[in-house]
């Protein structure tokens, strides 16, 4: 399928492609088993401007938009679903400030992370906050020129090898959404440390960890937008973040695709290659129609994002929850198809699988995702009554 | 301080073909690079800029297509490039073609250091570093694994011997040709590769560079290629199997059955 990409985009598509066959994929099942974080990679990415890509040129940018950020997240995501985990949360960590942060947050962060001098992280998640973001515990109270932070954050991808976090926090216990704000906590502020590495079923490569915040001090100035905004930023944040990980779905099931088609090609039964058969042939056509379907739509949502839409919160849900399941099942059907190979690790194919599960939880389980999407459609149908 | 960087586009496959008459490569429809051995030199020199201040320059002869080669190493980080290219330098031998490089680097003005990659993976002669510091009237240091430390107009630098490395001190300017050892060059960048895509190349002519006609090119070239040949193909070869001491053995018995031992 054509695009019809910009010239500038095949630049990002085929500089992003370079250091994932370059970079990633000959270190990727090391850093899988060994459960390491990809410093050197990040650094070789932050060498090539790929953390800059969707930030203005005034804060040392590159001044692109999400579609051009999705596509770097697609090429990663084929080689490698914790490296690209990594780069997008650095992102997911970003959109606070970039959306909503004062301009003087803007040029104190942005031009850091934009090098890719500092990573980010967004901390949301809690042990009693998940998929109801309202049930937020840790706390924020203004005292004198300073917010005090207490409580702790779960799971938090990108957790201490960040170097700035926008965190949400309740403010006013009594206003309930109403009292939640975001804050920007830096890494080595008194009081804020981190909790133990989290073993994951995939994406290995991604650090995830607690946020414990115990009477972090931080300057009043670290408040984005207002108090009482904060759900708000995160929502927005999400809606900005989430087709981006329909475009880790997308990579990943591409990447599975051009394993497996490759592996298929060479396996031998019944005195033929196993794509001479049609029961192969139909899963391959199923696989490749289905990433391509999930690819038009992670596409569609970022040009309709890019171009000034205020509402997409239904088209980036649509996108996610399409392009992870697509994910999800492109990756099952590889394995299915490599047979006993495919299941082993010397091939990538299972690494792939484990790896795409999370993609139909974070960022707003694929159940939440539904939610968006139909409330969206019974809000637009009441409203056309 | 001021970097200039020797570069030359290469065919990208060691399966290039010969033109029989002129017995030299044929180069049309073989996708170019730039020769793997500068990309150390390139990333060498940005490296150096990074610690010391200062400017980088990539310096190529070639033909107008080599501009793509100069604007790869703009995506890199490379300051500015200057091709020299010209009908008169067509067939250069490494003699006229150091002469032509020599004469483009006088042209550029003052400069630290000059760094290229110790041979090209087309000619494989790794004669134009060393002659080019000649006619420039520089030292030179071949196989540099390792530029130890830069300071007061002196360098000293650790030259890859078979049997180790030599530390080598020298005045600058000078001309250094480097190994794969010294570094891992870097990938491009995008704000790189799009100053690039915009970038027009200078290009510099014989008469830029106030070269000798009689110097340059085919005519300037004291060396022919008379013919090329494949090497022949060596002897029968066996491979030996079992243990250590039962390969021994076998190794024992063939020499002794060919009398060479």
């Amino acid at each position: 399928m054509d695009y019809l990409l910009t010239e500038d985009q095949i630049m990002i598509r085929d500089l992003a492609r370079q250091i994932a066959v370059e970079k990633i994929v000959p270190v990727r099942a090391e850093l899988d088993e060994q459960n390491k974080f990809p410093t050197d990679i990040m650094k070789a990415m932050a060498q090539a401007d790929l953390f800059g890509i969707y930030i203005p040129e005034e804060y040392g940018g590159l001044g692109k938009k999400s579609f051009e950020l999705y596509i770097a997240i697609e090429e990663i995501s084929k080689a490698c679903l914790g490296v690209s985990t990594s780069y997008a949360a650095n992102a997911l960590g970003t959109y606070p400030i970039l959306l909503h942060g004062s301009d003087a947050q803007k040029k104190k962060y942005l031009p850091n992370i934009a090098s890719g001098k500092h990573l980010a992280a967004f901390g949301l998640t809690e042990a009693n906050a998940g998929s109801d973001a309202s049930g937020v515990q840790t706390t924020a109270k203004l005292e004198g020129n300073e917010y005090v932070l207490n409580g702790t954050k779960q799971w938090i991808t990108n957790g201490g090898e960040a170097q700035i976090y926008t965190v949400i926090a309740i403010t006013d216990k009594s206003k309930g959404a109403r009292g939640a704000s975001c804050f920007i906590v830096e890494k080595g502020t008194p009081g804020f440390t981190f909790g133990k590495k989290e073993n994951k079923m995939g994406i290995r490569a991604s650090s995830t960890t607690e946020l414990i915040f115990n009477n972090c001090r931080i300057p009043k100035e670290n408040l984005i937008a207002r108090e009482g905004m904060g759900f708000i930023v995160a929502m927005k944040t999400l809606d900005c973040s989430r087709a981006g990980v329909g475009a880790q779905g997308v990579g990943v099931a591409q990447g599975a695709i051009d394993e497996c088609i490759k592996f298929a090609k060479g396996r031998v039964q019944f005195g033929q290659p196993i794509t001479s058969f049609q029961a192969i042939q139909h899963m391959l056509a199923d696989m490749q129609t289905q990433t391509e379907a999930a690819r038009a739509l992670v596409y569609s949502a970022a040009r309709m994002m890019d171009s000034g839409a205020k509402d997409f919160s239904r088209a980036s849900a649509m996108a996610k929850l399409f392009a992870t399941d697509t994910g999800m099942k492109v990756t099952t059907d590889a394995v299915q198809i490599m047979g006993g190979s495919g299941y082993m690790k010397e091939y990538p194919v299972e690494k792939m699988m484990r790896d795409a599960k999370i993609l139909q939880i974070y960022e707003g389980t694929n159940q939440i995702q539904r939610n968006v999407i139909a409330l969206d459609m019974i809000k637009e149908a009441s409203r056309q009554k | 301080m001021n970097i200039i960087v020797l570069v030359k586009q290469v065919p990208d496959t060691s399966e290039v073909k010969i033109n029989r008459e002129t017995n030299t490569l044929i180069r049309d429809g073989v996708p170019s690079i730039i020769n793997p051995f500068d990309m150390f030199a390139i990333e060498e020199a940005l490296r150096l800029r990074e610690q010391h201040g200062g400017k980088v320059t990539a310096v190529t002869m070639g033909p107008p297509q080599a501009a793509d080669a100069l604007k790869e190493t703009v995506a890199m980080g490379v300051d500015e490039v200057v091709l020299l290219s010209d009908r008169a330098f067509a067939g250069a031998d490494t003699w006229a073609t150091s002469y032509t490089l020599a004469q483009g680097i006088k042209k550029l003005g003052a400069y630290d250091l000059v760094i290229a990659g110790k041979q090209a993976i087309d000619g494989d002669t790794a004669q134009v570093g060393p002659e080019t510091a000649d006619m420039l009237g520089i030292p030179f240091i071949a196989y540099i694994k390792k530029i130890e430390a830069i300071a007061g107009g002196k360098m000293t630098v650790e030259r890859m011997m078979d049997d180790g490395y030599d530390v080598v001190e020298s005045s600058l300017p000078a001309l250094i040709t480097v190994v794969k050892e010294i570094n891992q060059p870097r990938l491009p960048s995008l704000k790189g590769k799009m100053k690039a895509k915009n970038l027009k190349v200078t290009t510099l002519t014989a008469k830029d560079i106030n070269a000798d006609e009689n110097l340059l090119g085919l005519k300037g070239s004291p060396t022919k290629v008379v013919r090329i040949f494949p090497p022949a193909p060596r002897g029968q070869r066996e491979i030996l199997s079992g243990t250590i001491e039962q390969q021994v053995d076998q190794v024992v018995k063939k020499l002794k059955e060919q009398s060479l031992v």
